[in-house]
């Protein structure tokens, strides 16, 4: 059974107040929403995919390419910014070569930056595979990105 | 239950129930709005229609707000008007500046709503939306610069049509309004009925031109040009060029087209006369052979995309015969004036329809590579083409069409509005059964208010059940019965509320009223003409008497039909 299929076992056909729960799913499962999984959620839902697709880009959660096999989170919110998080976008921009939102050529690497995750507190705030990196300085980011790599081969 | 209320110091009766708009609107207040639309339930979002309510601290949207016994209102108060002038700089913040160049110069809501309240300079600017310009669809074109993000086309097209081919995408300053997928139009599930042009109030969505390919074969050499016209274009066009309509319009037109430079000037009528014709045979054939099967008409391009792509298991039970326009195409092009080595010929169809302009382009509308219909046009760009080329219709002497496509009965006007077409089969089912006076009672029942209408009729020596979908929320009742199991002789589906009458190349008509008035003319003049149905139409003699025998395709009638495939898109 697909990764898609396995997530729509456990949902009642047609039942449109599923949508939200099965993107998250697929998300988790496959990492971003393929068109073919927004297809198949829409014959499961009987749901236009049109809909499902506006639904889904209004939330930053939602992809909607592969990413990087490491994904970094950088959080955008006032907080981070006024403890520094724009020397940290432009330092992973810098390490990476590559815009938020797009993915490395060597499909290591992907990265975004999202509203505030609520860790005010310890900011700027990263969050690398769904774990947070906390206080995180501009200077910092090239021996993390240098350590990722070899995250991202691990995988 | 009514009521007393106080608007501008001044006492107005109200009805209990209803929106503060209506009770205003009633008593002959106006109050501007942009994201209504009558007989939609009201969102309140664009908050044009902002009234001041005394007791509460927030001004009110009258469109959705319910009227009650102790309000005092102020509709036009020094904060209402700013509140609303207001909404309109910001609306205007990123819109680009070029309405001289746009479509809908001088026919804009947003032009009009800041020409009323006053907006004279830009108080607030924002950086311009980048300019985006969708034209993959044949039919229609996306401007997203344009789009205010009022939201109606979406409504339209998910509950009207049903197909849901539009929604906005993302969010915040990058909201825009798109296909599936933010694909371009043609991979979408558009049907391009062009409801959405409709109620479009900028130059954000309109149907694509093609004047500028008309004009080009207008002034090349060795081209014979050819022009039809469908039934209900001449009363449309009389009201988009502004001009009194009366029957002699009709063939005012003929004259019009000429001047234009057009060669031959032909009626599309004629080949809906011979749709009729077909399909009344087509039954006949089926109830003497005991053959008891559905049959739906495929008389609307729009439906008949939606059916490719929605439903392709009824795509058996649909009738194969080509449209009217596409029917006349087919005998212009190969007995009237077949395009060989000695001449080329160039025709155009002009209907109130946006879809044809996809049909004509269909594969299976072509022969060797050349298509039936070169060119479609909506009623609206024949308008601006006969502006352009500076004719004074009001000036003009009726002339004749050209033969063999000169005459049409008023059956095939009838095809126009929702039922007609059914209608119409039925006078011919009642024809050839030798009893010259239709059903009335059928005919009654075909033309009442509703999305699904059905009725049997006993026509000879036979009963026919017939069904009608008057735009597509009546499919939904359609597919009940026929998955029930009921068999109906012959179902009409209409994509566009009211038929063609509604289209998406006429002009807006604005509330379901204004779409019946335009039925009844339709009804009103089927009662006058003389020339009732096509078995009296000497052009309809004509044809299949001479002018079908001479070309083998047309005598055994293949040319008539078409075919129709599983579509895959983005549903």
């Amino acid at each position: 059974m697909s990764k898609i299929e396995e997530v729509l076992s456990h949902y009642m056909e047609g039942h449109h107040e599923s949508l939200i729960p099965i993107l998250q799913d697929i998300q988790l499962a496959e990492g971003y929403l393929s068109e073919e999984a927004i297809v198949r959620i829409g014959s499961f839902l009987r749901m236009s995919t049109t809909k499902i697709y506006g639904l889904a880009t209004f939330y930053d959660r939602f992809r909607f390419y592969p990413g990087g096999r490491v994904h970094l989170r950088i959080c955008h919110g006032t907080t981070c910014f006024i403890n520094g998080s724009s020397a940290v976008i432009t330092a992973v921009r810098e390490a990476l070569g590559i815009e938020p939102g797009q993915t490395t050529r060597d499909g290591r690497f992907s990265y975004e930056l999202t509203a505030c995750m609520g860790g005010c507190n310890d900011g700027p705030l990263v969050m690398i595979d769904g774990e947070f990196r906390t206080h995180v300085r501009a200077e910092d980011i090239p021996e993390m990105i240098t350590k990722l790599k070899a995250v991202a081969d691990l995988k | 239950m009514q009521f007393t209320i106080e608007v501008n110091n001044r006492s107005i009766r109200a009805e209990k129930g209803e929106t503060i708009l209506s009770a205003l609107n009633r008593n002959g207040i106006m109050i501007p709005t942009l994201c209504r639309m009558a007989e939609f339930t009201p969102t309140g979002a664009c908050r044009m229609c902002v009234v001041e309510v005394e007791g509460r601290d927030r001004l009110v949207t009258a469109c959705s707000a319910p009227v009650e016994e102790w309000m005092k209102i102020q509709t036009h108060s020094p904060r209402v008007i700013r509140a609303r002038k207001t909404i309109v700089e910001l609306l205007l913040a990123n819109h680009p500046d070029d309405c001289l160049y746009c479509e809908r110069n001088l026919d804009c809501e947003l032009q009009r709503l800041a020409d009323q309240l006053q907006v004279r300079e830009r108080r607030i600017r924002a950086s311009k939306i980048k300019p985006r310009r969708d034209q993959s669809s044949p039919a229609i074109v996306r401007e997203l610069s344009k789009c205010i993000l009022c939201g109606r086309c979406i409504r339209v097209c998910e509950e009207v049509i049903t197909a849901t081919s539009i929604d906005f995408m993302g969010r915040g300053s990058s909201t825009h309004v798109g296909p599936a997928m933010d694909r371009d139009f043609n991979f979408s599930s558009c049907i391009h009925c062009g409801q959405c042009v409709l109620v479009c109030p900028t130059g954000a969505l309109h149907e694509k031109h093609y004047l500028s390919e008309v004009q080009e074969q207008l002034s090349s050499d060795n081209v014979i040009r050819v022009i039809q016209y469908s039934p209900l274009v001449p009363w449309a066009l009389a009201g988009e060029l502004g001009v009194k309509y009366n029957r002699d319009f009709d063939r005012v037109l003929n004259a019009v087209l000429r001047k234009i430079g057009f060669d031959k000037v032909f009626l599309s009528g004629t080949g809906t006369d011979i749709l009729i014709t077909e399909l009344a045979d087509e039954i006949l054939r089926r109830q003497e052979s005991g053959d008891k099967r559905n049959l739906i008409v495929s008389a609307c391009p729009a439906w008949v995309k939606y059916c490719e792509q929605f439903y392709p298991g009824l795509l058996p039970i649909l009738s194969t015969l080509k449209t009217p326009q596409q029917i006349s195409g087919a005998i212009i092009k190969s007995a009237v004036l077949p395009d060989d080595d000695h001449q080329r010929v160039y025709t155009v169809s002009v209907t109130p329809c946006t879809a044809m302009k996809f049909e004509a382009r269909r594969d299976s509308m072509t022969r060797k590579g050349i298509s039936d219909i070169d060119t479609v046009l909506t009623v609206r760009e024949l308008a601006r083409l006969i502006i352009l080329y500076g004719i004074d219709v009001s000036n003009i002497g009726p002339e004749a069409a050209d033969e063999p496509l000169a005459l049409r009965s008023s059956a095939s006007l009838m095809a126009e509005t929702a039922g007609g077409i059914t209608e119409s089969v039925i006078r011919s089912l009642f024809v050839k059964a030798g009893n010259r006076e239709a059903d009335r009672i059928a005919a009654k029942k075909l033309r009442a208010a509703g999305s699904f209408r059905e009725t049997t009729v006993t026509a000879g020596g036979g009963t026919f059940s017939v069904a009608v979908v008057d735009g597509m929320k009546g499919f939904e009742k359609l597919k009940q019965m026929l998955d029930g199991g009921t068999v109906y002789d012959l179902i009409e589906v209409m994509a566009c509320p009211g038929g063609c009458v509604n289209g998406g190349g006429m002009q807006p008509a604005g509330s379901r009223e204004a779409v019946r008035q335009r039925s009844r003319f339709v009804w009103q003049t089927n009662d006058q003409e003389a020339v009732r149905g096509p078995e009296q139409s000497a052009s309809v003699a004509a044809l299949y008497g001479e002018v079908f025998e001479e070309c083998s395709e047309l005598a055994d009638k293949t040319l008539f039909h078409t075919r129709f495939d599983k579509r895959e898109v983005l549903l």
